[in-house]
């Protein structure tokens, strides 16, 4: 049988202008009198990208920010041309980058089923024939004659899924769409995926969620600035994926260069420190302390930093910003330094952890960086007996456990 | 077996048009114009009654103001269904123009998320438009009953046509304008200007006949609307047209459909990248 999907040697290139953001009349003009044209920089978010789907076959595309994942997909939905190379496709094609994608705050519940069904692609006709069924699976049917701007975002994004749930291509192409809504919706949602995929329809899913990837793809491929850096079943890309973080550290030391001095992003560099010392290794129960130095292009007031530390298997372990604490920074707008997270000692156990930062101020995030680093932390033993407490039997580590023997009688 | 849908993704070609994909998307058309017309008159206490007014308040304005104190002649007929006849079609052209020159960046975040072919998008922006001549259209009728304006039916068939015209001299430059906006936000500030001293620059408020250098009946001409207008006030004109500034008036027309096209045609691959 045919393959449903031949990516043969997709490559994009983009044109970075260094100055400003959108193009204006007046540079065009004034550019025609200096001698040379502004800087421009090519860039290749995706290089001779190569794969095939097989019939049947549901595919997961991970890899790291930036690694070109929303580039392939934007192209396999046809929203921008690639540079090179040519995909062919055996079947109705679909993707869903967004939820909701023109939804209309002042159009009421009925008609936005209409409109967004027909911007995803589905004609009238299948639309009323599926509307009572996709009503029923928003849930929202009280609300249908209700504008939009009065529904709560759990709402919208219920009515926006259950649009999208209908769709019935050959070739569903997802963004991690699954990321937001309640642990309810989003089960609801995956166990609709798992639908399309067991009816031999075809998915291609980009998420960081792991768990996800393995449980709908039976393969998947591992995206690394922007090439195709490995192809197989998932549980093996995903592993490859894991360690391969890693890597991304420069400097064993614990210090990550994130962006260089001349980069729009804030965050410059992350740095690690156990015990006040600078190690991307920590040992259980040390102070450990994460730097995030940025430079932000404008004065950052209240500035919120997150992070979220996970084991290998992407199951957050600890997550936390200084607003969850009284580290409240009002009163020093900050544009250029670092925020510092100090844990007074480490409750987690031996092991490979990485970890996900995120900088912004009390409404947004800046930026986000998913599974920036990793680091290690190894047992120390502290004790007389030279014994620790067993992984297999803790959850959590806890140094300061008193223990007290009093030889007196019991007292009542 | 059912026969598979196939299709191929490639480096995009800058001249080739598709138009079975467009009628393939029409009712995406449809769905578009007919959001951006409930959106319009939601919340608005008097609804579709703004589409009538505009046109009707500008028809009393000139009467008073042009046709009474300036006493600007118009081709034997009665000066406010000169003026009326002429703004139905001009306001078509002046929303069309400027919606659809605004409508790529007021889309920009459905663009970037979903494919169709973006020219359903200034399309639809012109069609928003005609529904609101539809409705100033009846009043045009009732204008010309209560002004027991004289008919020449045999010449109706005029009025499609002129509709047409104004519909092809409408795109054009309507989607020149959008594929522009997206790529330099100074368009912003064009489109407005552009518009209000075009209508000074049309024989909508005054006969062509009235100019008279005759040079500058030929600027005039360039507008595509002359024609549209011209044509559209044939069956009740006394003045017999002038066939030449017609002809030049259509090829603007037609020019500015094909130029308008072709551009958003070449630049419409990339508009999700700068949008």
């Amino acid at each position: 049988m045919l393959p449903v999907l031949e990516v043969k040697g997709v490559s994009k290139k983009f044109s970075i202008r260094h100055e400003s953001g959108y193009l204006s009349l007046r540079d065009r003009v004034t550019d025609l009198f200096k001698p040379a044209p502004s800087s421009r920089e090519d860039f290749w978010a995706l290089r001779d990208v190569s794969f095939d789907v097989q019939p049947g076959e549901s595919i997961g595309i991970i890899g790291k920010n930036g690694a070109g994942k929303s580039t392939l997909l934007k192209i396999l939905s046809k929203i921008t041309p690639p540079t090179q190379g040519r995909i062919i496709g055996r079947g109705r094609i679909a993707s869903l980058l967004e939820v909701g994608t023109g939804f209309h705050p002042e159009l009421t519940g009925r008609e936005n089923i209409f409109l967004n069904g027909s911007i995803l692609g589905m004609k009238r006709h299948e639309i009323t024939a599926r509307f009572d069924a996709i009503v029923d699976f928003a849930g929202t049917e009280r609300f249908l004659d209700t504008p939009l701007k009065h529904y709560s975002s759990g709402m919208q994004l219920r009515l926006a899924f259950a649009v999208a749930a209908f769709l019935e291509p050959e070739i569903l192409v997802i963004d991690e769409v699954l990321a937001v809504g309640d642990a309810e919706f989003q089960k609801k949602c995956i166990g609709k995926m798992e639908d399309v995929s067991r009816s031999g329809r075809t998915i291609l899913f980009v998420s960081h969620n792991m768990a996800a990837i393995q449980n709908l793809c039976t393969k998947s491929i591992l995206l690394q600035r922007g090439e195709l850096k490995a192809i197989g079943p998932s549980a093996d890309i995903v592993t490859q994926y894991l360690t391969s973080l890693d890597s991304q550290i420069l400097d064993t030391s614990g210090y990550i260069q994130v962006h260089p001095e001349e980069s729009n992003k804030p965050i410059r560099a992350i740095e690690v420190l156990c015990d006040g010392r600078r190690s991307a290794t920590a040992y259980m129960g040390c102070e450990l302390e994460i730097r995030i130095y940025f430079k932000a292009l404008e004065v950052l007031t209240n500035p919120v930093l997150g992070i979220i530390i996970k084991d290998l298997q992407s199951t957050p372990l600890i997550g936390v910003n200084n607003r969850h604490y009284t580290g409240n920074f009002e009163t020093a707008p900050l544009n250029n330094g670092f925020i510092s997270m100090k844990i007074p000692y480490l409750t987690l156990f031996e092991g490979m952890y990485h970890v996900d930062v995120h900088l912004g101020n009390e409404f947004k995030d800046i930026e986000v960086l998913q599974d920036c680093f990793q680091f290690t932390v190894e047992p120390i033993p502290f004790s007389s007996s030279g014994q620790l407490p067993l992984k297999s039997i803790n959850r959590m580590f806890i140094k300061d456990i008193k223990w007290i023997l009093n030889s007196s009688d019991h007292v009542e | 077996m059912q026969e598979l849908h196939t299709f191929e993704i490639k480096p995009k070609k800058a001249f080739a048009f598709n138009f079975k994909e467009l009628v393939d998307y029409s009712e995406l058309l449809y769905f578009f114009a007919w959001r951006d017309i409930k959106v319009k008159y939601k919340q608005t206490v008097l609804g579709f009654l703004w589409a009538v007014l505009q046109p009707l308040l500008l028809m009393l304005i000139f009467t008073f103001f042009i046709g009474r104190a300036m006493q600007v002649s118009s081709d034997g007929m009665d000066y406010a269904v000169f003026a009326y006849s002429g703004l139905v079609l001009w306001l078509v052209f002046s929303s069309g123009v400027t919606n659809a020159a605004n409508s790529m960046v007021t889309n920009a975040a459905i663009i970037k998320k979903i494919y169709f072919p973006r020219l359903i998008i200034p399309v639809s922006a012109v069609v928003v438009a005609l529904f609101d001549f539809i409705m100033a259209f009846v009043i045009f009728i009732v204008i010309l009953l209560i002004f027991a304006t004289p008919i020449n039916l045999s010449l109706i068939y005029w009025w499609p046509l002129a509709l047409l015209l104004t519909i092809v001299g409408t795109i054009g430059p309507g989607c020149l304008l959008a594929a522009l906006n997206i790529k330099y936000r100074d368009f912003r500030y064009v489109v407005p200007f552009l518009i209000q001293a075009l209508l000074f620059l049309t024989p909508v408020i005054y006969p062509v006949s009235s100019i008279s250098q005759v040079w500058l009946r030929y600027v005039v001409a360039l507008n595509p609307m002359y024609a549209a207008i011209s044509v559209f006030r044939l069956p009740l004109s006394t003045v017999a047209p002038d066939w030449t500034l017609l002809v030049i008036s259509l090829s603007s027309g037609v020019l500015f459909f094909i130029i308008g096209l072709a551009y958003f045609r070449r630049t419409e691959n990339y508009f999700a990248d700068i949008a």
